[in-house]
């Protein structure tokens, strides 16, 4: 259990909200709507969205080390069976419920 | 939402409260599908969510509360971490910052499309996850559908789904053990397909805008190689995401290297602005691309270009 009281578990999780929201809403209040947007901010704009999700991707491959435990090959199988699979059939819940039904076998059983 | 009001409505005032009724259950109906993808991964992760948390000795209600108030994904999971340690707020506050920090980026992006939100607008805001940005980057409102409500009811879908899923977890984790390892997995498969859909989505309307490319200066003498640069230059940004993040997680380890690598896309995108817009319209002579801002001759269909006449 928690060593944390009852007023501070809220108040962690009202600063936490906070916080969230801040990052959320930082943006918004720098470049209000009301205002044009600069031309260099629209770009951003519409080219962030690509090279942010390619970060996510990265992102989520942190923790696998390529030379111990089971050398990332999980993760390489289960990835490879995600794109496949979404490349040939564009179906999302085979490529998601697969994928992570796949992984998790991998992790548990296999490996 | 619309809820039962008393009786004695003029007839006037109902048949428009009616005519707002089925203008929102129509955006319902269309943002439905789109959100099968997260639907999926957020039950997944907040399923997942919801046993660690069960699993440090918090009831369900802590998970019900921290979905509705924090929503956000992967915070949620370090937050765990900081309630089951000794009361630390303003490491709480750093840590928060530093872990959505990319949250930034999301905002940036949807200056544009939110707009003309309304009064909506403070709830995507709010509701902005890596999960719901994605989607909202991709889908494309269909025809005859009120664009509010639909992204609207996307953002409201998602978090409803994180919700319930943490509420599954949290409460069947307490009844039953079960092993989740791997389950986080549900988040990168989702991201892998959103990348997999973005960049179809590129190569599509590079292929259909060609009828631009005929402005281009010869690209058949030497096709091959021109068309690899190509292909190279549409991609870029998704590239330039893949291989700055990498080189940052290799360089600065795995706790310090997304905030490196958020300055490293932020600065090659603005280095490498010319190759990143489309080169079809921004070759064109200038008086083809006059008055319009540099982001409408993006190549990419964005919501706010099929708003526009």
């Amino acid at each position: 259990m928690t060593p944390q009281t009852f007023l501070q578990l809220c108040i962690t999780i009202a600063i936490i909200t906070f916080a969230t929201v801040l990052s959320r809403a930082l943006p918004f209040f720098l470049f209000p709507a009301g205002k044009e947007t600069p031309p260099v901010i629209r770009y951003l704009g519409t080219v962030l969205p690509y090279a942010v999700i390619a970060m996510l991707v990265v992102y989520c491959f942190k923790n696998v080390s390529v030379f111990s435990g089971s050398h990332g090959l999980p993760e390489l199988i289960a990835a490879a069976f995600v794109i496949i699979a979404h490349k040939r059939r564009h179906n999302l819940l085979l490529s998601i419920a697969g994928g992570t039904a796949l992984y998790m076998l991998l992790v548990q059983v296999v490996f | 939402m619309y809820t039962h009001r008393p009786t004695r409505i003029p007839p006037d005032s109902e048949r428009k409260m009616k005519g707002i009724f089925i203008m929102k259950r129509k955006a319902f109906r269309a943002a439905l599908p789109c959100t099968l993808p997260v639907m999926m991964g957020y039950i997944f992760l907040g399923i997942a969510f919801g046993v660690l948390l069960s699993g440090k000795g918090f009831s369900p209600l802590w998970a019900l509360l921290m979905s509705v108030c924090i929503y956000a994904g992967s915070m949620q999971f370090v937050a765990i971490s900081i309630m089951a340690a000794p009361f630390a707020p303003l490491s709480a506050f750093l840590m928060t910052l530093m872990v959505n920090a990319r949250h930034l980026f999301y905002g940036l992006s949807m200056l544009e499309p939110f707009k003309n939100m309304g009064r909506l607008k403070p709830y995507m805001i709010f509701s902005l996850t890596d999960e719901t940005y994605s989607l909202l980057c991709g889908v494309k409102t269909p025809e005859g559908v009120d664009r509010k409500y639909f992204l609207f009811f996307i953002s409201l879908l998602d978090q409803l789904y994180w919700i319930a899923g943490s509420c599954i977890g949290a409460i069947a984790g307490n009844l039953i053990p079960f092993d989740s390892t791997g389950i986080d997995f549900a988040m990168t498969s989702l991201f892998l397909v959103i990348f997999v859909e973005q960049w179809e989505s590129v190569t599509d309307a590079s292929r259909t805008s060609s009828t631009c490319t005929a402005a281009l200066p010869a690209p058949s003498s030497n096709g091959s190689a021109t068309a690899f640069i190509r292909c190279f230059s549409i991609h870029l940004p998704a590239l330039l995401g893949i291989g700055i993040t990498l080189l940052c997680l290799l360089l600065f380890g795995t706790d310090n290297f997304l905030v490196f690598s958020m300055a490293g896309i932020l600065a090659a995108l603005l280095l490498f602005r010319r190759q990143c817009s489309p080169s079809d319209l921004s070759s064109l002579p200038p008086d083809c691309a006059a008055g319009q801002a540099p982001d409408s001759a993006s190549a990419i269909p964005s919501k706010e270009q099929e708003n526009r006449p």
